[in-house]
């Protein structure tokens, strides 16, 4: 089985320096760009191949990026930006590409910023990725002294600058334009669109926000065709994917697999199953904001089409699962407090609408609720739904509540009838302020 | 006051942006690293120094989680209280992280020694449940590990 994205991360051990990592073909692909490729031929080549947005959108890499303006009559600078935020609850795949291969990453960056002709590249990276931030430093450092940053790169008269910049702890700095917010020092709250940041991003100029996965995706592509990175999933979907799990599960973890890979043999074959006394109820497919599935889904594949016809979203690729021993009323609160506690604020329904979720299933949880609050649940989920919001936070957070509703709703519907959490051994949840 | 030092990194951060304003979070940043927090009196000072009004910058100080608008400890913990912790029983580790040390989340140790915070998603959630206290993170832990990994931090 091809991992071409962790071959060369060796757990436990320091990631490949830069000259370690060109004896095993690493830059290759920005040899390859700048003398034989133009930069429209390298978007043609993504955009063939079928990478999907690994940050859970899903969208064609390649068609992304072809809505960047092109030619001399172009506004300079342009930016590309590598979003390693990386804070949505249960998502913990960006990390080990950070820690593992840092100039995986500087070299798809690359391959991203001369396909659109960007100058200037930033690595948004979240604050508690300490070691991350470390190896990343030293890897532009190292890149820099090689010219594969810097000006007239290769000899090829192409030029660009990479910055690490580390946020300051906010959600929201993942979704694309409040990212850009955050890199112009302003509060990470989201951008109307359009203008979309393809035309109008980091300081009103075109800027290009992958994530990444994806970019780490760039320097395969490149080095073995389109035709190559497609027959590595297993179904209509290309390439490979970083699957993770988490919760009650034998070995919890992170693997490169096909994607299409199903989510039984995830949790059989790489997870290693339930933990003893332990049973499957439920799981979210791809981080917190991703609608719950339940045992008749677990031998759907992983991939874009088949997650989303089953009601939910690939998302991260990175389930969390939820066991029988854990209240489902208090995995949705937690999961909402976090959503409410993240809201920006900047729109109503989310500012206003997430902590009213978020206090009717505390009220629930703690055996107050009443029989009209599963109403008032359910219409949460409609008017904090797609279309409602200035963003996608709080369509995101109703995900898994309105999943919640569907398939545990005995459950929530125990709690009001008996005035009480029925999963005694477990301390009711306390949300933190 | 900004030091003369303090001055000279953020100098270098407005060198990298179109506007010095654009730089405030990174002035924020290098404050809060010789401070630990961002008084009044520093906010004014990093405010006046990229041409912003104290009231423009504290909305942007008081947006982000990890700019300390009050005072903190000499090491600050984060415990991460998002859903993987959640299912793998981070609450064991609150309750005893609050005998231990004698407070509740957002207050600080008689001593000054630590501030505990609850922190979403530390992003390292096949080794739930887990906690960083400064730069240090860490993961798989148990009530047991406590005591030595306090210990540590003086």
């Amino acid at each position: 089985m091809e991992k071409p994205l962790t071959q060369h991360i060796i757990p436990g051990r320091a990631p490949l320096s830069l000259k370690e990592y060109e004896k095993v073909g690493g830059y290759q692909s920005v040899h390859k760009i700048l003398k034989e490729m133009t930069p429209q031929e390298v978007q043609a080549l993504v955009k063939e191949s079928d990478l999907k947005g690994r940050g859970g959108a899903g969208f064609n890499t390649g068609l992304k990026w072809s809505f960047v303006p092109m030619g001399p009559d172009a506004a300079t600078p342009k930016y590309l930006v590598a979003n390693a935020d990386e804070m949505e609850p249960g998502t913990f795949k960006d990390r080990m590409l950070l820690e593992g291969n840092p100039h995986q990453l500087i070299e798809g960056m690359i391959v991203a910023a001369y396909a659109i002709q960007a100058s200037i590249s930033y690595v948004f990276l979240r604050w508690a990725y300490k070691v991350a931030a470390r190896e990343i430093t030293k890897a532009i450092q190292e890149a820099y002294e090689a010219g594969y940053l810097g000006q007239n790169i290769l000899g090829s008269g192409f030029n660009l600058d990479m910055y690490l910049h580390t946020g300051v702890g906010r959600y929201m700095c993942g979704e694309e334009t409040a990212l850009l917010n955050a890199l112009e020092g302003k509060r990470a709250n989201p951008r109307a669109k359009p203008p979309f940041p393809q035309v109008s991003g980091l300081f009103g100029k075109p800027t290009i926000v992958n994530n990444v996965e994806t970019l780490c995706c760039l320097p395969h592509i490149v080095n073995n065709g389109a035709e190559w990175f497609k027959k590595l999933g297993l179904t209509a979907d290309a390439g490979t994917k970083l699957f993770g799990v988490s919760g009650r599960v034998k070995t919890p973890g992170c693997w490169e697999l096909p994607m299409g890979t199903t989510i039984r043999e995830i949790l059989e074959d790489y997870a290693g199953g339930m933990q003893d006394g332990y049973l499957f109820r439920g799981l979210l497919p791809g981080g917190a904001s991703t609608d719950f599935l339940v045992v008749e889904h677990l031998d759907l594949p992983m991939d874009y089409p088949s997650i989303q016809a089953a009601g939910s979203r690939m998302g991260t690729g990175t389930m969390i699962i939820m066991d029988d021993q854990i209240c489902p009323v208090g995995f949705t609160l937690n999961l909402q407090h976090f959503f409410a506690q993240e809201s920006c604020g900047f729109c109503t329904p989310c500012r206003e609408g997430l902590p009213w979720v978020e206090r009717i299933l505390l009220a629930i949880d703690k055996g107050e609720g009443k029989p009209e609050h599963l109403l008032t649940l359910d219409f949460h989920t409609k008017y904090l739904g797609p279309g409602n919001t200035f963003c996608a936070l709080a369509p995101g957070a109703m995900e898994p509540l309105q999943s919640a509703l569907k398939y545990f709703r005995e459950d929530f519907e125990r709690h009001i009838h008996e005035h009480h959490c029925p999963w005694s051994k477990a301390k009711a949840w306390q949300p933190s302020i | 006051m900004l030091t003369a030092e303090e001055k000279h990194q953020i100098d270098h951060e407005i060198s990298l942006v179109p506007a010095p304003k654009n730089a405030c979070i990174e002035a924020l940043k290098i404050v809060q690293q010789n401070h630990g927090w961002i008084s009044d009196e520093s906010l004014n000072d990093v405010a006046e120094y990229v041409g912003m009004s104290p009231a423009e910058l504290d909305s942007v100080a008081t947006f982000y989680n990890l700019i300390f608008r009050r005072p903190v400890g000499r090491h600050v913990i984060l415990l991460c209280d998002s859903i993987s912790c959640y299912v793998m029983g981070f609450e064991g580790i609150k309750e005893a992280l609050h005998e231990k040390l004698n407070i509740q989340y957002g207050q600080t140790t008689a001593d000054g020694r630590f501030t505990l915070l609850p922190n979403c998603c530390l992003g390292t959630c096949d080794c739930a449940p887990a906690l960083m206290i400064d730069n240090d993170l860490y993961r798989n832990l148990t009530v047991e590990q406590l005591d030595e990994i306090l210990n540590k931090y003086t």
